[in-house]
């Protein structure tokens, strides 16, 4: 396609009267040779957008360049069917973040130049980018894989069914339900009014999926080998015998959770000191027998004690709260009054009770049947005369230390995900213990490992769980129930659908060709020159989602359908060959160039600033929106994550003349806020080789800083700003000015 | 036994709104509202709390029911919609019927010896024979200490009306109507059994 550009000015919300038309009209004309050339008083009303889509229509014009607000303004507006538009930012961080008083010439030049650097950067970046042609394929299934038959596996294979698409259910066990097998009620699902324990419905659901002619079940089997991208991914399905491939688009894992193994509770607790003092797991299995009674001599256990958080939020023992128990320990207590009535004591000994969502009418409930709450810790378990358990509490709430006597002490254990085990009753391992699994569940054969990457060192799967919850880090592949985080029995269902709703999405952008999220419907995927490459791999070890494998030569294999997009292996690559057809190194170097530098004499300093797009650039805006006032002296450009950052970009920066560079990320860590998890945390491992290049060029190192930046920090983000240029403004000027 | 529930169920069943108080989640609001917290030896909560776990004694023997002055504030504030301060003033009546009350305690003493007789002899509060009962109420000579410490207010009462020195004599126009309802308000009390 032969690209024909047409640049539209925006000279309302003000740019009109505080900006020179002509001039701006005249450098996209003259300087950038861009063919066609508008204004208009109101750009996003329906005479503005009818203006650009008559130029399409016409077919003047096929690529466009909007030169109005933020390209978080009037997105609905400015939308066209094209394949490249570009938003020249000149109202929220141009006009919005300067302060110029009316009569101040100065500022107002400044703010003209800004404002035209804006519009340069923009003409150069739609003149280097190009339409993407999209990754398709025609073999691809729209199958989706759920692995693990309980209550999370059952509903994801049940509302993929539901929802028109086929789904293959592999269960390692001969039975399906899972964990709910083992229980005589539930606590409420999704239906109100909450209060009352309802009956076990597993058998009508196991019954209502092996019902559906569009679930294909595998029992007693496991997935011995994953290969390929979503929407071809090859399945190995083993059970003792035989061994059965399959093509599916995409993959839901379910399997559960098991219980911390009370063995290793702290003493206090007395696991293992009596039979009376039992898991809050065989506690169910005994109310499901119908023996709530003493284990040690069968006679009632009229009086429970529930002892929460049993080894949980405890850093020695499992650091997070699971978020059910004190919810199933209610459910629990319920089964002792319902059978013992008005001879029933119960007592649920808590740290904090956490009862989220509609729960807390669960928590009213028990409390009316009677239920007492202690506030305290357990801080013995002994025997008493009367054949009992005696347990000492600090109740902290009359603050005493009392001696409880009861029939049976319930332990309620933390849950542990069993996401990367073959084996259900075993945690899965975290940290370097990972790396000697025999197996996992669905064995990956990834470049990257076997395994889904954990968050933090903890076994749970994640892939930034705020904005993306079921994502893991290896596209087309979900994470749902407690094998994500620990969950109760609502939360898990509605998990389930979410996840199957996510696979769906997936198999559908993939058949599109068109990347799930977060860049959702971007057509582009990496692509590199082979006869550059020297087989560094470092693309394929920095790539966050496992997308690249390497080919026997050691040259990476990419796999455009597990790519997010997020460009951590262009700024990885040493050799600077990998690109997108809309995003590149050569891009991004050839916009900064482009910035007018003045002469060291005009005493205007230029500070660049790269901006990750999802959390910088926002904060930007809002600042624009809150008229903080900046230096006029920032240019901005803003990049898809920082895990694209090419230190070619910070050398080209010096070598132009910019006397600093301003690079904002996101949060990294455990508590990362990046949505392709490791951008800004590369970015800032490669910036430490940055004093080596500006050591070449003689300058100094503190010209290059990296700061975190979140989408909240509006308020605190123009002091970090100041602060630099500020910083700036006390070393010399680039002496490489005007080379 | 600690955490015995008898005295639970009994306050639950026979102390007027004491069914609420296994509803208290222990959050503490109620404490920090209370104007007087800092006379009360355990706050509201703490108080339900010694209930579910069984200390009679110490409940009942307590004076913090005693000292609630029916500002309300609790009852606005409870998260949970407990009516505070009638279960405060349930558990109050319910100790003194179940005879552990301090027979000393000053707000007692004055509600259950003073005021009730005074009120319920005519059928009205005669100002100026409450104030003698309650000044001499320990003899003749702290009596007149208390009047004489307190006689510029009562100079000032007596100025704008507010006190009137001769005493209320014979009993109120419909007294036997009033003494109906007081004989019926008993025995519905005696029969009082919350639902649970």
């Amino acid at each position: 396609m032969e690209k024909k550009i047409g640049c539209y000015i925006c000279t309302g919300c003000g740019l009109g009267e505080a900006l020179d038309l002509k001039a701006l009209k005249a450098i996209a004309t003259k300087e950038q040779k861009i063919p066609v050339v508008k204004d208009h008083a109101l750009l996003c009303g329906a005479e503005g957008v009818g203006l650009i889509q008559k130029d399409l229509t016409d077919g003047v014009v096929n690529s466009v360049i909007i030169a109005a607000c933020s390209h978080r303004e009037k997105s609905a507006e400015f939308r066209f069917d094209i394949d490249l538009l570009e938003r020249v930012d000149l109202r929220d961080k141009c006009l919005w973040l300067l302060d110029v008083k009316e009569g101040d010439e100065t500022a107002e030049e400044d703010r003209q130049m800004m404002a035209e650097d804006y519009l340069r950067l923009g003409c150069v970046k739609m003149k280097k980018m190009n339409v993407p042609d999209p990754f398709l394929h025609s073999d691809g299934s729209k199958d989706v894989l759920v692995v693990g038959g309980g209550l999370a596996g059952l509903t994801a294979a049940r509302d993929v069914a539901k929802a028109g698409y086929n789904a293959v259910l592999v269960e390692k066990s001969a039975l399906l339900g899972g964990k709910l097998n083992d229980m005589l009620k539930v606590t409420p699902d999704n239906k109100p009014p909450y209060r009352d324990v309802a009956e076990n419905f597993i058998g009508a659901l196991v019954s209502e999926v092996e019902g559906d002619n569009r679930i294909k079940i595998f029992k007693n089997s496991v997935v011995t080998k994953t290969v390929g991208q979503p929407g071809q991914f090859d399945i190995t399905i083993k059970n003792d015998t035989v061994s059965k491939e399959l093509r599916v688009g995409s993959i839901v894992v379910t399997t559960g959770f098991t219980l911390y193994d009370p063995t290793k509770l702290p003493g206090s607790l007395g696991y293992g000191s009596s039979p009376d003092v039992v898991t809050s797991a065989e506690f169910e299995r005994m109310a499901k027998a119908g023996q709530i009674v003493r284990k040690s001599d069968g006679q009632p256990a009229k009086r429970v004690a529930f002892a929460l958080c049993a080894g949980q939020r405890d850093p020695a023992h499992l650091d997070y709260c699971s978020g059910a128990c004190c919810i199933y320990s209610m459910k629990q207590a319920m089964y002792v009054i319902d059978q013992y009535g008005q001879d029933a004591s119960t007592y649920l000994i808590y740290q904090e009770i956490r009862t989220p969502g509609q729960m807390e009418d669960f928590y009213r409930a028990a409390q009316d049947k009677g239920a007492v709450f202690i506030k305290g810790d357990v801080t013995q378990v002994g025997s008493n005369n009367k054949g009992g358990v005696a347990v000492k509490v600090n109740d902290h709430l009359i603050r005493n230390q009392e001696t409880l006597d009861v029939d049976l002490l319930v332990l309620a254990t933390g849950m542990i995900s069993t996401v990367d085990t073959q084996d259900p009753n075993v945690p899965s391992p975290v940290g370097s213990a990972r790396d000697e699994l025999p197996g996992s569940v669905l064995n990956l054969q990834y470049r990257q490992g076997p395994s889904l990457p954990q968050l933090g060192t903890s076994a749970f799967p994640d892939s930034h769980f705020i904005c993306f919850p079921y994502e893991t880090r290896r596209t087309g592949i979900y994470v749902a129930g407690p094998a994500r985080r620990p969950m109760g029995i609502a939360a898990t269902m509605t998990d389930a659908s979410g996840a199957a709703l996510k696979a769906i999405q997936a198999v559908e952008a993939v058949a599109r060709g068109v990347a799930v999220h977060p860049r959702s419907g971007d057509l582009s995927f990496p692509s590199y020159r082979p006869e550059g490459c020297t087989q560094c791999k470092r693309c394929t070890e920095e790539c966050p989602f496992g997308a690249i494998n390497e080919d026997d030569k050691g040259n990476p294999l990419f796999n455009p359908a597990r790519c997010r997009r997020c460009s951590t292996c262009m700024g990885a690559c040493p050799q600077k060959i990998i690109s997108f057809a809309n995003y590149s190194v050569d891009m991004i170097s050839a916009m900064l160039k482009e910035v007018e530098i003045p002469e060291e004499d005009e005493e205007k300093p230029r500070i660049l600033v790269f901006a990750c797009t999802n959390d910088a650039v926002p904060a930007l805006d809002m600042m624009g929106r809150l008229r903080s006032p900046i230096s006029p002296y920032i240019r901005i450009i803003p990049l898809r994550c920082m895990g694209s950052l090419s230190l070619v970009w910070i050398a080209d920066a010096m070598s132009k003349g910019f006397d600093g560079v301003l690079l904002m990320g996101c949060r990294h860590g455990d508590d990362y806020q990046c949505h392709n998890v490791r951008g800004s945390a590369l970015a800032e491992i490669r910036l430490s080789k940055v004093s080596e290049t500006l050591q070449r060029l003689k300058l100094e190192s503190n010209r290059v800083k990296m700061v975190e930046v979140n989408i909240m920090d509006a308020d605190t983000l123009p002091g970090v700003i100041s602060d630099f240029v500020e910083q700036i403004g006390n070393l010399n000027p680039n002496p490489y000015k005007g080379f | 036994m600690a955490y015995d529930l008898t005295f639970a169920k009994d306050v639950y069943k026979k102390s007027e709104m004491g069914h609420w108080i296994k509803m208290c989640m222990q959050c503490g609001v109620c404490a920090g509202s209370c104007p007087l917290r800092a006379h009360w030896q355990h706050s509201p909560r703490q108080l339900f709390q010694m209930v579910r776990a069984g200390k009679r004694d110490e409940v009942l023997k307590s004076s913090d029911m005693w000292m609630c002055t029916s500002c309300y504030n609790c009852i606005v504030r409870c998260p949970r919609n407990l009516p505070i301060t009638h279960i405060i003033h349930g558990l109050a009546r319910y100790a003194e019927t179940e005879k552990m009350t301090d027979p000393m305690q000053p707000t007692r003493r004055f509600a259950v010896e003073v005021f009730w007789k005074n009120i319920t002899a005519t059928g009205r509060v005669g100002e100026a024979m409450l104030t003698m009962r309650l000044y001499f109420q320990d003899g003749i000579g702290s009596g007149i200490q208390k009047a004489l410490e307190m006689k510029d207010s009562a100079l000032g009462m007596l100025k704008t009306r507010r006190l009137n020195p001769i005493p209320f004599r014979g009993k109120i126009k419909g007294y036997d109507g009033f003494a109906k309802m007081l004989a019926k308000a008993a025995e519905l009390e005696s029969k009082l059994e919350n639902k649970e």
